[in-house]
């Protein structure tokens, strides 16, 4: 599912290339926070998902970690909407996100055992993949705020480590 | 006590904090956007490692052999002094691409 949200985002890339220069299709950095923080709670949410159900040592430790750093992140996120007087602002990117995730959600809740593993860290991989390659080619390129970009890309930093994490999870689970 | 009873043990105090000095150092190694950094250190038995946590996230430093498992929680700074001699691998459990070597010599 999550292929086809960056094969959207992409979409919009090309879509909005002429636009870019003018500057009308680059999200808005209230836009850009609401994208970010929703990224997050999806993921979160995701986690929870894992930790309900799977029973697998590998997996339940990654969605811990998935749990402890999104929560990090967009608690800092937070304190700087707030410092910056921003009212995050929702939009397409941030609806289609999170409706995907609410189809993969119901679709995970009827795998169970490894089947589930699997299923799980297989979309968390791509999710991840999707969700740094915005961050690299879209939403910090377009931030105008510079403390809004530096936590971008510390953001990028973190979820690129998770990113590989997720695909040792699930090459060990093959 | 004696004015010259308490010189004296004045006198061994600094000479006691002195031996430690001269012997023991803390080494700092700061994780800073989920790297370690220096990467590997020397360290003598007995030193002290300081590890600064800069980022917004947990991190340990879990040595692989099992010696020991520092947690440090995000702008925090935690330390250990170093019991036995070798080379010791460790890790971030959390983000285990986070990599780091501390070489022990012998005091």
């Amino acid at each position: 599912m999550f292929v086809r949200l960056s094969a959207a985002m992409a979409a919009v890339c090309l879509l909005g290339g002429g636009a870019f220069a003018q500057g009308s299709a680059k999200p808005t950095d209230p836009q850009i926070a609401h994208i970010a923080y929703t990224a997050g709670v999806i993921d979160v949410a995701a986690a929870k998902q894992a930790l309900a159900r799977s029973k697998n040592k590998d997996v339940r430790a990654f969605a811990e970690d998935m749990v402890r750093d999104h929560e990090a992140v967009n608690k800092q996120a937070l304190a700087l909407v707030k410092k910056l007087n921003v009212t995050p602002e929702d939009n397409d990117t941030s609806r289609s996100l999170t409706r995907q995730a609410s189809e993969k959600k119901v679709e995970l809740s009827k795998l169970s055992g490894a089947a589930f593993d699997q299923a799980y860290v297989a979309n968390e991989v791509a999710y991840h993949k999707a969700v740094n390659g915005a961050l690299e080619t879209l939403l910090i390129p377009s931030a105008s705020n510079a403390e809004l970009k530096s936590l971008l890309q510390t953001g990028l930093k973190v979820f690129q480590g998770h990113e590989q994490h997720a695909e040792h999870v699930a090459a060990a689970l093959k | 006590m004696s004015p010259g009873r308490s010189v004296f043990a004045f006198a061994t105090m600094v000479a006691a904090i002195n031996a430690v000095s001269a012997h023991a150092e803390t080494i700092q190694i700061t994780m800073d956007k989920m790297v370690f950094s220096p990467i590997e250190v020397s360290a003598s038995v007995g030193d002290t490692i300081a590890w600064v946590n800069n980022d917004i996230l947990a991190h340990t430093a879990t040595a692989q052999n099992g010696d020991w498992d520092v947690a440090i929680a995000a702008k925090n700074t935690v330390s250990l002094v170093l019991k036995k001699a070798g080379t010791i691998e460790y890790y971030c459990r959390y983000h285990p691409n986070m990599k780091g070597r501390i070489v022990i010599v012998p005091k």
